[in-house]
């Protein structure tokens, strides 16, 4: 099996809460392989987004990332002088955020922000840029691109926004794509959109794409690989089809049996109990015991280890260990 | 933008008629004429010589309401007249307010002007370069520095500045004024200086505020994501974002050149409309002194009018329509 | 005696004032919390300004001895009574000097005077320690009537919208436009020089600002479900206003007061530079230094005990103003949580 395009390993991302510093993400392990689309998968506050401005170093104050490894083909991105670092922002790594209406700059044109992203990894002119952020435009599906060049964001409909948030993280030619809730408060023809769209890179560039988001919809249309998330912790991780078809960690069980589009009419929606804990009040041991089924003592004293299930699968539940 | 401009000057005009009115109200209706006529007169005037006086200023009509011709009132005349820029006699000497108005406006400007010029750039320099060592040893003795600078008083900057640099070590004159192009710089550099130093520590802190707000914003998380370094960070996209608030902070602190301005010019003796406004207050003469309230009100609309404009011009999603 | 009556009945409102929040503050755990951050986030500003209001306080009790006939009785508050009655000299003399500064002739109490005295010979410590009653007055009277007259337009323009909100918004507009230092100095003069006028002068001035803020509340506040709610069962609107919308102002009136002290402060320092301010305030004693300076040799303890007076208290509420807003403004209080 060849390397894998990105590897994380024992990532661990702490906040302060009170006087503690809290792990908001937890000995995560992630791989993303070239040309793969990973999906980072967990209910809001779990940490996948975190995770994802951890691997870019863009961590907001007064986080910080404590240990953990970050290999990008090869290359270990903790520790990197800074010049070298940003190099690698745009350039080799690209984000998407999820409010476009937001994360664009409101007092310049979209044309002149794809231009900025442009001219920060390649040596051309102004021009030249142009040029190449109408080849963009067009590529990304924006239609008239020459004129929507000199728009301003406000102008802008939000499934272009969103376009153009993507034409600028496409600019210096990225192999890996951090896409964190793409399509999350776009309408439901624009997500289509937008997801075919992604998909399109996939196919077409080759693009690797770690793709956050708690709708399990959108991993199901784009992801090979999905990774369940909560409270900071990777609890499963393994193949799409496995995981949404075939869930080993309870929680993941929980999560896709609650789903409305398998609730029969008339019946109750199945739900899991209890509310997901504020980062840093983890119940001792595993961070799910509180609310699982399949609760044990061990579950209560130890926090679950990673173990590999076969096939690419891994999961964190005490309740599997031993299993086949 | 022309039906706009148009509102904004509707507001404005009538904005200006309610100053003159509030004016008219607490200067001829509350305060009592003959207190006034008798401060000008002489407290022992004969009581024919009070009547003339208020003749001569039209004290004898009627206030508000004339039955016999109705624009033949008090306020009438009193609107009529600063909305002509008629503004009388002083109470106190009896010379034309708008003779020294015209002579004290340039020593005015030449104090306010480069207080303006220099202030606002090194405000913003300083506000940028703590905001970008955020949370460093820079930044938090730069908000100790400002702090402290904002709770002295302007006296005390006043006072001190002129003995330290004026008595002591005899850098400037300390007081006095001489349009001659030559020397005119001599004697506006300690005002100028003081003034900058005085607001600094109010300013950085103001901007300081601005630019970390900006700073937190997303699409300085997505100029980041995309390589951007710091530097750039800061001037292109934080700065010109942050400009929005700094119109508006220059807009509303134009009345504080005005009246800071009062001080500067007392205490340094230069004869501008400052020091003529500290005259008139000290010698209890009402009529300069209603003027110098209604010009600082026509001065503030025009700047917020100005303003108006100039947000056009800063932020794209502004469209005045 | 009418100063005196005066100050007494400050005084005792003030105290009762206070007993009424730091009763309130006792009984609700939550501002108990909010409190104790402020007091951690600036412990050493927090008791600066207690310890000026504690001076402020004692200087306004006052009381006249009974004296023999014939004199003056003037009234002396417990500050006055920590010095001797009658503690004057002649005229300057240095901190713990024995003798006069000018001429040299000795002192009626030699060494005694730790500050020295002013041009009229009174002693500066007393004079300081004085000016704290006058500047807590001026931002406490101040606030007390502009407060809750902003309060009210401000709410009440707000809440009903429309032609009241456009009348109100047309008053502020019309005050805000005029330079504040010159309608200051121009109320102070029609009204006539006295603390309660300077105190009206300053509210005339600064409570503009207040009222934005709070009809800008007001309108958000309008428009929350429970008041929505409240109003679609036929609540009245006062009870609405007095229990929904006034209480969620409170934390905005907390910090208004505080960040406008100093303000006020500093604005009657000028006015008593340009001779319409309040006797007995650290601005007077400034105004009265003025030209100290130029003195040859210098004589620098009247001003330097008035400005470090003032400087200590702008500093000190600065510096609270600032933890009061990190606690307690919304926006702001999450980053600092």
């Amino acid at each position: 099996m060849t390397a894998p395009l990105l590897a994380v390993e024992g990532l661990v991302t702490t906040f302060p809460i009170g006087r503690a510093r809290v792990p908001v993400v937890d000995r995560v392990d992630l791989a993303v392989g070239a040309g793969e689309v990973v999906a980072l998968v967990g209910e809001s506050g779990c940490g996948k987004s975190m995770t994802a401005l951890s691997i870019t170093q863009l961590v907001p104050k007064p986080g910080r990332i404590d240990a953990g490894r970050m290999r990008l083909a090869g290359r270990e991105l903790r520790g990197l002088p800074v010049r070298a670092l940003r190099a690698v922002r745009g350039g080799e790594i690209a984000m998407i955020f999820q409010e476009p209406a937001t994360s664009l700059n409101p007092v310049q044109t979209v044309g002149a922000q794809v231009a900025e992203a442009i001219r920060l990894h390649e040596r051309v002119g102004a021009s030249a840029a142009r040029a190449r952020a109408l080849d963009l435009f067009e590529s990304v599906g924006i239609p008239d691109p020459a004129a929507r060049l000199a728009a301003y964001p406000h102008e802008l409909s939000g499934g272009l926004k969103q376009r153009a948030m993507i034409a600028i993280a496409l600019a210096a030619r990225p192999k890996l794509l951090l896409a964190d809730e793409p399509t999350t408060g776009l309408d439901v023809t624009i997500q289509a959109q937008i997801l075919e769209l992604l998909r399109s890179l996939v196919q077409d560039a080759g693009t690797a794409i770690l793709l956050i988001t708690h709708d399990l919809g959108v991993v199901n249309e784009l992801a090979d690989r999905v990774a369940v998330m909560y409270a900071g912790q990777i609890v499963e991780e393994g193949a799409r089809a496995a995981v949404l078809g075939a869930p080993r960690h309870p929680y993941t069980n929980g999560l896709l049996r609650a789903m409305p589009s398998r609730a029969r009419p008339g019946e109750r929606l199945a739900e899991i109990p209890g509310a997901v804990p504020a980062p840093g009040r983890w119940a001792a041991g595993c961070r799910f015991s509180d609310r699982c089924p399949l609760v044990f003592d061990a579950c209560r004293e130890r926090d679950p280890a990673r173990r590999a299930l076969g096939g690419g699968a891994f999961a964190r539940c005490h309740a599997l260990e031993g299993a086949p | 933008m022309l039906a706009y401009l148009v509102r904004r000057l509707a507001w404005g005009a009538a904005t200006v008629v309610g100053v003159l009115v509030f004016l008219f109200w607490l200067f001829f209706l509350y305060a009592d004429p003959q207190d006034v006529a008798r401060r000008a007169v002489g407290e022992k005037a004969p009581p024919a010589a009070i009547a003339q006086w208020l003749a001569n200023h039209g004290y004898d009509k009627p206030a508000v309401w004339n039955p016999a011709a109705p624009l033949d009132t008090r306020l009438a005349d009193h609107l009529r007249r600063m909305l002509g820029f008629d503004f009388g006699t002083s109470d106190a000497d009896d010379t034309p307010i708008a003779d020294r108005l015209r002579r004290g406006l340039g020593p005015t400007l030449g104090v306010t002007i480069p207080l303006l010029a220099f202030g606002l750039p090194l405000a913003l320099a300083m506000a940028m370069l703590v905001a970008f060592f955020r949370d460093t040893a820079i930044d938090r003795a730069g908000m100790i520095a400002s702090v402290l600078a904002m709770s002295i008083s302007m006296l005390i900057y006043i006072l001190a500045g002129q003995f330290l640099l004026a008595k002591l070590w005899r850098w400037f004159p300390i007081s006095g004024f001489d349009a001659d192009p030559a020397v005119v710089l001599r004697f506006l550099a300690l005002p100028v200086a003081i003034g900058v130093a005085s607001g600094l520590g109010g300013e950085v802190r103001f901007y300081r505020t601005v630019f970390l707000e900006e700073a937190g914003r997303d699409y300085v998380r997505t100029a980041r994501a995309k390589g951007a370094g710091d530097a750039r960070v800061m001037a292109r996209h934080v700065l010109p974002n942050a400009l929005i608030a700094v119109v508006t902070n220059v807009s509303l602190s134009i009345p504080f050149l005005f009246t800071g301005s009062l001080l500067l010019e007392s205490f340094f003796g230069i004869p501008g409309l400052g020091a003529i406004t500290v005259e008139a207050i000290q010698a209890n003469d009402f009529s300069t002194l209603r003027v110098m309230v209604y010009l600082g009100a026509l001065l503030f609309v025009a700047a917020q009018i100005a303003a108006d404009v100039a947000y056009t011009w800063v932020d794209p999603r502004v469209r005045l329509g | 005696m009418a100063p005196a009556v005066a100050g007494n009945a400050i005084a005792a409102a003030v105290a009762a004032a206070g007993a009424v929040v730091a009763w309130r503050v006792r009984r609700s755990a939550y501002r108990r919390e909010r409190a104790a951050a402020i007091v951690r986030r600036a412990p050493l500003a927090t008791a600066v300004v207690a310890l000026y209001a504690a001076v402020a306080l004692l200087g306004s009790i006052a009381w006249t001895d009974p004296v023999a006939p014939g004199t003056v009785a003037r009234p002396r508050s417990l500050i006055d009574r920590c010095f001797p009655a009658d503690f004057g000299e002649r005229s300057y003399s240095a901190p713990l000097a024995a003798a006069e500064f000018y001429g040299g002739a000795p002192l009626a109490h030699p060494g005694s005077h730790l500050l020295g005295t002013d041009i009229l010979g009174r002693d500066v410590l007393q004079l300081a320690l004085g000016g704290a009653r006058v500047a807590l007055l001026i931002g406490g009277v101040t606030s007390a009537l502009a407060i809750p007259l902003a309060l009210l337009f401000g709410v009440t323009a707000g809440y009903y919208g429309r032609r009241v909100d456009d009348l109100v918004f047309f008053v502020l507009s019309t005050l805000a436009s005029m330079p504040s230092l010159l309608l200051l100095v121009a109320l102070v003069m029609v009204l006539g020089r006295g603390t309660f006028q300077v105190c009206i002068a300053l509210a005339v001035t600064s409570w503009v600002d207040f009222c934005r803020l709070a009809r800008g509340e007001t309108l958000k506040l309008r428009e929350l479900d429970y008041v929505q709610a409240a109003r679609a069962l036929g609540v009245s609107d006062f009870r609405i206003l007095w229990r929904h919308v006034l209480p969620n102002l409170s934390h905005l009136v907390v910090i208004t007061l505080v960040l406008t002290f100093s303000r006020l402060v500093l604005s009657e320092a000028i006015l008593s530079w340009l001779g319409v301010g309040i006797d007995g305030s650290w601005g007077q004693m400034i105004d009265q230094a003025r030209d100290e300076l130029a003195r040859d040799p210098i004589i620098g303890w009247n001003l330097g005990a008035a400005s470090v007076a003032l400087f200590g208290l702008i500093l000190a509420v600065n510096r609270v103003g600032d933890a009061v807003r990190d606690v307690l403004d919304p926006r702001t209080a999450r980053e600092h949580a």
